[in-house]
């Protein structure tokens, strides 16, 4: 066992914690903020210079509001949604490669947790499980509104997991690998895979969104229809909990698209800076969580603009659009890399 | 050393969990510990060094066909009440076929000591390159076969989905 490998992991995987957490916290600032530039308002400006205390504020009042349990047949089950949902959410950035490796007395060490050869296919598991935390929590709730929502989660992370999946293939068939380390690596300079796979970007994109149940696709949670949706019963905490799953996973999926189609870490022009390793790698780090930032951004754009669709329009838009024209997608590209060999 | 303890944590739980499928009253926890057992099923394989059917297993069973379990048993919402009383006749006759899958499973297990056992000196055929390409080559009739089956079991749900 070498312990120097130990320790360097277990402080990465802090950090990595950390990094999401605060990311997760700060984005409901920058979602207020966002939602207010969209519709002309000013948002939260009183806790702190530019109500920069107000995630700290939010989390505070969540922390103190009554914790309030249901007449429910499963309590247990009841505290379990929750934690489901955040631990969930936390798994998935253990295969994200956040930056190359930096070099340390000559020891190699890579920004990665785990480098498993089938990362992708890691993340679409751990994507597949998220739906327990919303269904476990909505049933165990004891409400109808909370069932429905829980039931609407359900049906839509499955159709939409394909749609999901389809659009990764494609990206795993060009780079002949499943590990994100070796699709990144791949992308060098501004060969970003969003030049040969823009359809395939687009199914990941709304497939992402679906799957974080944001707006427009927030049914399990709709408030015009169904109270609260899944989280209708939760006060305190718990309900914080689920809030900020719902961050982290936006940030992981940010993460994951801009590392499958915009290059990870790589940035144009990166090899005529001629800097050294280490400097490579942490400027790396910046313009991966620039891009992240985007996307983050992206997620809040959309949310604040388009309008809510129907279930029977999301369904419908999962099965007859996204899939079909993922299929297609993956038949030209085997055609395509044919020609090519 | 460490993948012995881990072997045998993985089996306990996965004994565990599979008799609790079994003797627990409430179906949603029969469906909870399924889904333990099944997480416990890819740990082992993990230990195998077989990791893509780790994660297939987790995405197939544990992501999509128990998330359908539990959708369907929400959906009816199933409870102790409504479970509909067996005459005793039936569990006479259930406890006797028990019983002769049992004999019967001891029988076909006897022999299995004098079985060669197959040992792989090549750990790394559960990796995803090495199984691709034997499911590509040496299987590649049953592997087809099995996609003609999917296909027209998919054909054949759809075909019932749509008659109303």
């Amino acid at each position: 066992m070498d312990w120097n490998y130990i320790i360097y992991k277990i402080i990465l995987i802090t950090a990595i914690m950390t990094v999401s957490l605060l990311v997760a916290m700060y984005s409901t600032y920058f979602e207020r903020k966002f939602a207010a530039w969209f519709q002309d308002r000013l948002g939260p400006n009183r806790a702190g210079p530019f109500g920069l205390m107000q995630p700290l504020a939010d989390g505070l009042k969540l922390l103190f509001k009554e914790e309030f349990m249901p007449n429910t047949a499963n309590r247990f089950l009841f505290i379990m949604g929750p934690m489901l949902a955040m631990f969930v959410a936390l798994l998935t950035s253990a295969v994200i490669p956040w930056g190359s490796s930096l070099n340390i007395g000559g020891k190699e060490y890579a920004l990665q947790v785990a480098d498993i050869n089938i990362g992708i296919l890691y993340i679409v598991a751990v994507t597949s499980v998220g739906v327990y935390g919303i269904m476990l929590g909505g049933w165990a709730s004891n409400n109808k509104y909370s069932l429905l929502g829980a039931i609407r989660a359900a049906s839509q992370m499955i159709s939409y997991e394909l749609a999901m999946g389809l659009a990764i293939l494609a990206i795993v068939m060009m780079s002949d690998s499943l590990s994100l380390n070796e699709i990144i690596s791949q992308q060098k300079g501004i060969n970003w895979n969003i030049w040969y796979q823009p359809v395939g970007f687009l199914i990941f994109m709304i497939c992402a969104l679906a799957e974080c149940n944001r707006a427009p696709f927030d049914l399990p949670e709709c408030e015009t229809e169904l109270v609260g949706g899944f989280h209708t019963e939760y006060s305190s905490m718990k309900l914080g909990f689920f809030l900020f799953a719902e961050y982290i996973n936006m940030f992981i999926s940010s993460a994951v698209i801009s590392a499958l189609f915009f290059g990870g870490y790589h940035f144009p022009f990166e090899d005529s800076l001629g800097l050294s390793q280490n400097w490579m790698a942490i400027i790396g780090v910046v313009v991966f969580f620039m891009k992240i930032s985007f996307f983050g951004f992206l997620f809040m754009w959309i949310r604040w603009t388009l309008p809510r669709f129907r279930y029977d329009q999301l369904m419908r838009l999962g099965w007859t659009w996204l899939i079909p024209i993922a299929i297609f997608n993956i038949l030209i590209t085997g055609v395509v890399l044919m020609i090519n060999n | 050393m460490f993948s012995t303890i881990l072997f045998y944590v993985l089996s306990v739980i996965l004994v565990f969990s599979s008799l609790m499928v079994v003797f627990t009253k409430k179906p949603v926890n029969s469906v909870l510990f399924l889904i333990v057992s099944f997480f416990a099923i890819s740990g082992h394989y993990i230990l195998l060094n077989a990791q893509f059917l780790a994660v297939v297993n987790i995405i197939v069973y544990a992501g999509a066909i128990m998330v359908l379990f539990l959708f369907t048993i929400m959906l009816l919402n199933l409870n102790k009440e409504t479970e509909p009383k067996k005459p005793v006749l039936i569990k006479i006759i259930a406890v006797i076929t028990g019983c002769l899958l049992a004999i019967t499973l001891i029988g076909s297990l006897k022999g299995i000591d004098n079985a060669p056992v197959q040992n792989f000196s090549d750990n790394s055929i559960g990796l995803i390159k090495n199984l691709g390409k034997s499911l590509f080559t040496d299987f590649v009739v049953p592997f087809e076969l099995t996609s003609v089956l999917f296909l027209a079991s998919i054909v054949g749900t759809l075909m019932i989905g749509k008659k109303e």
